[in-house]
């Protein structure tokens, strides 16, 4: 890592420097409404060198899938191959327009035909939408195709969504976007959801259920058939949150579990970068019943032509366009390496890892649930006396690991989530269990080592409390 | 496969280890009936075979970097200097996470703190926020943001030439909320008086959808005078010589940001910026990067203000928005610095000039007409015979002339939306300007 600080940008500004030269205007000026213009512009001024240097070096105050192991649990950190980015730096990619025309583009219309395809067969879906921008956009979409479909048959009583108390806050944040009422299911004490709570809350105002499966907790869901009847009995509908398909793709299809409709992020099992925090996207698959309200458009064939077409009943339109495009292309060129057989051996890789790591921690860290777990298992960082997961988390950093996810689910006291990824190897495995048990007999040994750190980063832990009192947000020259 | 390191030897030593035979004993929680299903996809190619693949799929679209292209309406065909993708797509910053543990991250939130300073000052307001998924996304939250602030408060005012695709955006976010979405024509300043005591916001589009730029100047104090917030939907380009929101009244600032840097990739993805004045900073969803300090003192930063977010508030949070478009913001970032004070700009000159010099090209010619008032980047051309049949015939010979408005106003038939930047040279405009009136003899 870099620890030298860098200076912001507006710091290192000189007057009169510019890092792009433009071309001469080779028509005559027009004049301006002088009136309308602004007097100044505040942007920082700089040489082209310089630039790189900036952003070069602040590179390398990240960590990184590409130079560090990254085992954050519920984001699916794997490896993003480097194909995916070839195949989407095409220039007939990058300089293809949304408006002109389908006729004009065919190459990307099949593509996202192709990508619609592969993705419905990984679900079982009859169709699918890829415009959702990410997960939470896929939710939002999948929520709204409940409520339309329900309205549609006359239930359009039913706004009681049931959420369980593991799931990811985008989904009762989602319920409040739609104008649903949100009631928390209880799990039970082997990480499922508890079905006599499930079926006290299930009435004629129930217009369905959103469930993670394989859940936060890294488990596969075992009533997940039963979950579904008894939702489907009492007249609503099952949304599946895909958020962790990478423990099952190619294992086993969400819609013959019961699933009518769900999301994938494609960021995460589809092995597309994160990019620091975006862009996604949350491809939303639904079965027979919701087919017609797909968000749209979506890419169908027209006798010999491809186009973009709204689906009959659509909620309609999420963002502007078609999706994030860019990034089907790498789902796509992701999806075409790996093939079927591809996909369950990812899987099945996914989650030996998952369960290999969870044997060589298990002693040290207790892991709530002790079952099989799928692609990722919830340990405890309580292993020491005034130690919190949070100080096992920065010490991690000192052995040159990303932290696990920490404090989540939040049913879990303590929480590491840990989530190998199918693309790392035994040895990566094995060094880790390494660090996080020496980090377990310091914390014991010497815990000021631990609350101490990170000790080798470019900052040490920061105030963000009062970050958060007086936010600073903007440079103030 | 080259993605997965482990060996058989590798996965047989670590199946014994955990104690089964064979994988298929991790997955005995599926119901049985239902696992390994034959899903009848293919099976995986080499990496050489998916990018022939790839590369024939992506020759069959008519692209910008091969025709004299004219076509804007919302996705812009700028210059990206070579600086941005080559810095952008580092590994250590494409591959990073969500800069959750700051002390591994301060690249990616130095970064997006850079881009909220630019920006903030770009739109003249005093925060902006770590970025949505589009412009059309930004401005649906930016009306929410109004009508939740407004508590009673249900009347919408857009401008009728706000992005048609926006207003359906606008329609699907806004659908569980009791709300009155009304339309004003032309002017705002006009319309600015219509702002009443049921009203929560009113909108500007500058530039609005057509490109004319209106003087905006007074309509902030009318919409306030009314108790309602004034939000302003931009163009980042345009902002590289016109005044900004901020310093025009505007409460909430909304932008597509996908020309700063950004390629048109099909419509996605692209850039939804969001800034707004001090009063509504704990207001505004999506992630915040503020200043921070260590116990040295050192300077770092970290995301902020998360109260308002919904991995924290659950179905009380501002949103349900997780992740942001991370990798664009960045590539804005490196764009607004390596272009900086003079050269945004000078972007926006030579699209004024270049803009104007074909708007008075095509004003000549027989049967045509542009419509008149200020406009930046795009103009509207009224055309002797259908729109979409003279942008069909000239996509024939590689020139992609504009818009048809009868895409989406079905009445507008004889009207084409053209849009000039820098990237248009001039004989490229004035191939333009022959060809129309060539297939329109």
């Amino acid at each position: 890592m870099n620890l030298t600080p860098e200076a912001l940008a507006y710091e290192i500004s000189s007057p009169g420097r510019v890092g792009v030269a433009l071309p001469l205007c080779d028509v005559p000026a027009a004049a301006l409404p002088a009136a309308m213009l602004r007097a100044e512009l505040d942007l920082p001024e700089l040489d082209e060198l310089t630039v790189v240097r900036h952003f070069t070096r602040l590179s390398q105050k990240n960590f990184s899938i590409d130079t560090q192991y990254y085992p954050l649990g519920s984001c699916t950190m794997k490896y993003n191959p480097k194909a995916n980015d070839q195949a989407a730096s095409q220039p007939g990619w990058k300089n293809s327009h949304p408006l002109v025309g389908d006729e004009y583009s065919q190459g990307s219309i099949e593509l996202m035909h192709r990508l619609q395809e592969g993705l419905s067969a990984t679900g079982g879906f009859a169709g699918v939408s890829l415009q959702p921008a990410a997960g939470a956009q896929g939710e939002l979409a999948g929520v709204l195709m409940i409520r339309d479909y329900l309205r549609d048959i006359g239930q359009g009583q039913r706004k009681k969504m049931l959420i369980p108390d593991s799931a990811h806050g985008t989904n009762p944040a989602t319920c409040t976007m739609v104008g649903f009422e949100v009631l928390t299911i209880p799990s039970n004490a082997e990480g499922g959801v508890d079905l006599d709570a499930l079926k006290a809350a299930c009435d004629d105002s129930v217009a369905g259920i959103m469930i993670t499966n394989p859940s936060t907790l890294g488990l596969f869901e075992r009533n997940i058939e039963l979950i579904a009847k008894i939702v489907h009995e009492a007249g609503g509908l099952v949304y599946g949150d895909g958020a962790n398909m990478n423990a099952i793709a190619g294992i086993v299809r969400p819609v013959d579990l019961g699933i009518d409709v769900m999301h994938y992020n494609l960021h995460k099992t589809f092995s597309t970068p994160h990019g620091g925090g975006g862009p996604g996207v949350g491809m939303v698959g639904a079965n027979a019943l919701l087919l017609d309200y797909l968000p749209g458009p979506i890419a169908v064939i027209q006798g010999a032509k491809y186009a973009m077409a709204m689906p009959k009943k659509s909620i309609g339109r999420l963002k502007s366009f078609y999706g994030n495009f860019a990034v089907l292309v790498r789902a796509y060129t992701y999806l075409r390496m790996l093939g079927g057989n591809g996909l369950r051996r990812m899987a099945e890789n996914a989650v030996i890892n998952a369960n290999y790591l969870k044997v060589l921690l298990e002693k040290t860290y207790k892991v709530k649930y002790p079952r099989r777990c799928m692609h990722e298992f919830v340990a405890m960082g309580d292993v020491a006396e005034g130690v919190r997961t949070l100080d096992i988390a920065k010490r991690l950093i000192d052995y040159g690991y990303h932290p696990p996810t920490i404090y989540f689910p939040l049913i879990v006291p303590e929480a590491l989530m840990i989530e190998p990824t199918e693309t790392e190897s035994k040895e990566t495995l094995d060094a880790f269990a390494t660090a996080m048990i020496a980090i377990a007999e310091e914390a014991k040994a010497n815990p000021a080592l631990l609350h101490e750190a990170p000790h080798h980063t470019p900052v040490g832990r920061l105030d963000e409390v009062a970050a958060a009192r007086c936010p600073i947000l903007c440079y103030r020259g | 496969m080259p993605f997965i390191a482990n060996s058989d030897a590798d996965r047989a030593a670590m199946l014994a280890a955990i104690g089964v035979k064979s994988s298929d004993e991790l997955f005995l929680d599926i119901p049985a009936a239902k696992r390994y299903p034959e899903l009848g996809l293919p099976d995986g190619i080499s990496e050489l075979e998916v990018l022939r693949e790839i590369e024939s799929l992506a020759s069959r679209n008519v692209a910008a970097n091969t025709c004299a292209w004219f076509l804007g309406a919302g996705a812009y065909n700028h210059f990206i200097p070579s600086v941005v993708p080559a810095l952008a797509m580092r590994g250590e910053f494409l591959s990073a996470y969500t800069p959750y543990q700051p002390e591994v991250s301060q690249g990616t939130l130095q970064a997006i703190f850079e881009y909220q300073s630019m920006a903030a000052k770009l739109f003249g307001v005093d925060t902006v926020n770590a970025s949505h998924y589009d412009g059309a996304t930004a401005l649906a939250e930016a009306v929410l943001m109004a009508y939740n602030h407004g508590a009673e408060r249900k009347r919408i005012l857009i401008p009728a030439a706000l992005h048609p695709e926006y207003k359906e955006v606008l329609k699907t976010y806004l659908t569980a909320f009791e709300v009155d979405i009304a339309e004003y024509e032309g002017d705002p300043k006009a319309a600015a008086a219509k702002t009443d005591a049921a009203s929560c916001c009113f909108v500007a589009s500058y530039p609005d959808f057509e490109g004319r730029v209106h003087d905006l100047t007074g309509v902030a104090d009318a919409v306030h005078a009314a108790g309602a917030l004034f939000i302003v939907h931009t163009d980042p380009i345009m902002l590289g010589l016109f005044k900004s929101p901020g310093e025009l009244g505007a409460d909430i600032v909304t932008a597509e940001g996908q020309a700063l840097g950004n390629a048109m990739n099909y419509g996605g993805p692209f850039l939804g910026m969001m800034g707004a004045t001090q009063k509504f900073v704990r207001k505004m969803p999506g992630r915040i990067v503020g200043q921070a300090a260590d116990h040295e003192g050192r300077r770092g930063f970290v995301l902020t203000l998360s109260a308002r977010e919904q991995h924290i508030r659950r179905e009380k949070a501002v949103s349900n928005i997780c992740s942001n478009q991370g990798l664009v913001m960045l590539m804005a970032t490196i764009y607004l610095e390596a272009l900086g004070k003079q050269g945004l700009k000078a972007v926006a000159e030579l699209c004024w000039n270049k803009a104007h010099y074909a708007a008075a090209a095509i004003a000549k010619l027989p049967g045509f007409s542009v419509a008149p008032g200020v406009f930046f980047k795009e103009f509207v051309v009224k055309t002797p015979r259908p729109a979409a049949e003279i942008a069909d015939k000239l996509a024939r010979r590689c020139v992609v002339a504009g818009l048809p408005l009868s895409r989406y106003y079905p009445d507008r038939t004889h009207e084409l939306l053209v849009c000039v930047t820098e990237m248009n040279t001039k004989a490229q405009i004035e191939l333009l300007a022959s060809s129309l009136a060539e297939v329109t003899k």
